[in-house]
């Protein structure tokens, strides 16, 4: 498989083909939940709703699980993701936290970004990653 | 003959727009980003162009994987803000301008860059945080809009020096506009951030310092920088950036830096805000 000169980049997925033709059903999924209708319908029942959509169980379960991290592994775009956490009505961080290596609470998400977020030393290579 | 007379960089943080929605911009956390942007909307205010170009990328909102393009321009009569999984923001319609917005399109072909059309396109909180960031909370926008989407999240994107380019086109065609209107040209997004991953929250202030000096400085040196580097060193969603150097192409090869405000964090971003006025 082509290789990107940002696949040494840590924790970082970009969309980008390989990541389009995993994340497709995925991501198209997400996206209908930009609609009230389907947020509804999706309410009701999770799985019903999920098995419409062409995913394999493993990205299913991510979904019902909200294992955002693994989403990403499972080829969604954060930008898609997040439409699962509106869905829920949490804020974001809540997400970015859960995603962080190691996880953070909303809590300690937010007061890492008040003490001047995430610092880049020490994050741009994976050898150097204290991720 | 229509004149460009000012660009501003802007982040488009959605968290923004639920703040002043949901009346919380008093809240201590939010207090120094709001204080920060009296100033710039003071600036505004004296400064109302006929029409604002805005250069914003959509978040999977209107455009996903089933059809995204790199380049496209709203030419609508009207743009709607869209439902983005919470409800759509209450926030005014947008009156669009299709007469330079067509201008714009034919403009630019003939310059070859090959623009798509949107006749009919709800816009993001990329497109109406920063009409709230500069004007407030209006009963109607006191602009016209021209949208103008970039493809930053679905690569391949555009480098960061077709984005100059495709400005330096956009400052052409407005050039060329018969009639005697002002234009305002904002770039958005960015500063430094990353949303997705275990690096979650990564910013980089001194990036970001280089980039907004190199605005005014050395607009080139900001149009010549890989987007590998914008990953690596602002974050997978920091190059947002490159929708600025679409700013910065369409002003004049001088301009003076009116106002800049920096502020951490805003959400899990680097907020960032810049005005240019051009000179003669």
């Amino acid at each position: 498989m082509t290789t990107r000169d940002y696949d040494d980049v840590p924790g970082t997925y970009v969309l980008d083909s390989r990541t389009y033709r995993r994340g497709y059903h995925l991501n198209m999924f997400l996206m209908t939940l930009n609609k009230a209708e389907c947020r509804e319908e999706f309410s009701q029942d999770e799985a019903g709703y999920l098995a419409k959509f062409k995913l394999s169980d493993e990205q299913k379960q991510a979904v019902l699980d909200r294992e955002y991290l693994s989403l990403l592994h499972l080829g969604a775009n954060v930008y898609y993701a997040f439409k699962l956490v509106s869905h829920d009505r949490k804020p974001p961080q809540v997400m970015y936290g859960q995603m962080s290596r190691p996880e953070l609470s909303f809590e300690e998400f937010q007061k890492m970004m008040l003490s001047g977020g995430r610092p880049i030393e020490g994050n741009r290579y994976k050898d150097e990653s204290n991720g | 003959m229509a004149k460009i007379i000012a660009g501003m960089g802007t982040s488009h943080v959605p968290g923004v727009g639920a703040a002043m929605d949901n009346g919380k911009t008093d809240e201590a956390y939010w207090q120094p980003l709001f204080a920060g942007f009296q100033p710039l909307r003071d600036w505004h205010k004296d400064n109302v162009p006929d029409v604002n170009i805005i250069v914003f990328n959509d978040h999977a909102t209107s455009y996903s994987l089933d059809n995204y393009s790199t380049f496209t321009i709203g030419v609508g009569e009207e743009f709607i803000p869209a439902d983005e999984g919470w409800g759509p923001r209450k926030v005014p319609n947008l009156k669009g301008h299709p007469e330079l917005a067509w201008h714009l399109v034919e403009s630019l072909m003939a310059d070859e860059f090959d623009m798509a059309v949107a006749g009919s396109l709800e816009v993001d909180h990329g497109c109406t945080v920063p009409l709230s960031i500069a004007y407030d909370q209006p009963d109607e926008w006191p602009t016209s809009v021209i949208p103008l989407c970039v493809n930053v999240i679905q690569h391949p994107l555009p480098t960061a020096m077709r984005c100059y380019k495709l400005g330096q086109a956009i400052g052409r065609a407005v050039a060329s506009f018969p009639d005697d209107i002002t234009v305002g040209i904002w770039g958005t997004g960015g500063l430094s951030h990353q949303l997705g991953g275990e690096r979650a929250g990564v910013v980089n202030p001194e990036f970001d310092k280089t980039f907004l000096d190199n605005l005014t400085a050395d607009p080139l040196a900001n149009a010549k920088i890989p987007h590998t580097d914008f990953i690596r060193d602002a974050g997978c969603e920091g190059i947002e950036m490159i929708m600025w150097n679409v700013m910065r192409g369409a002003l004049n090869d001088k301009v003076n830096e009116i106002y800049r405000f920096y502020h951490i964090p805003v959400s899990a971003t680097a907020y960032g805000a810049i005005i240019l006025e051009n000179t003669d």
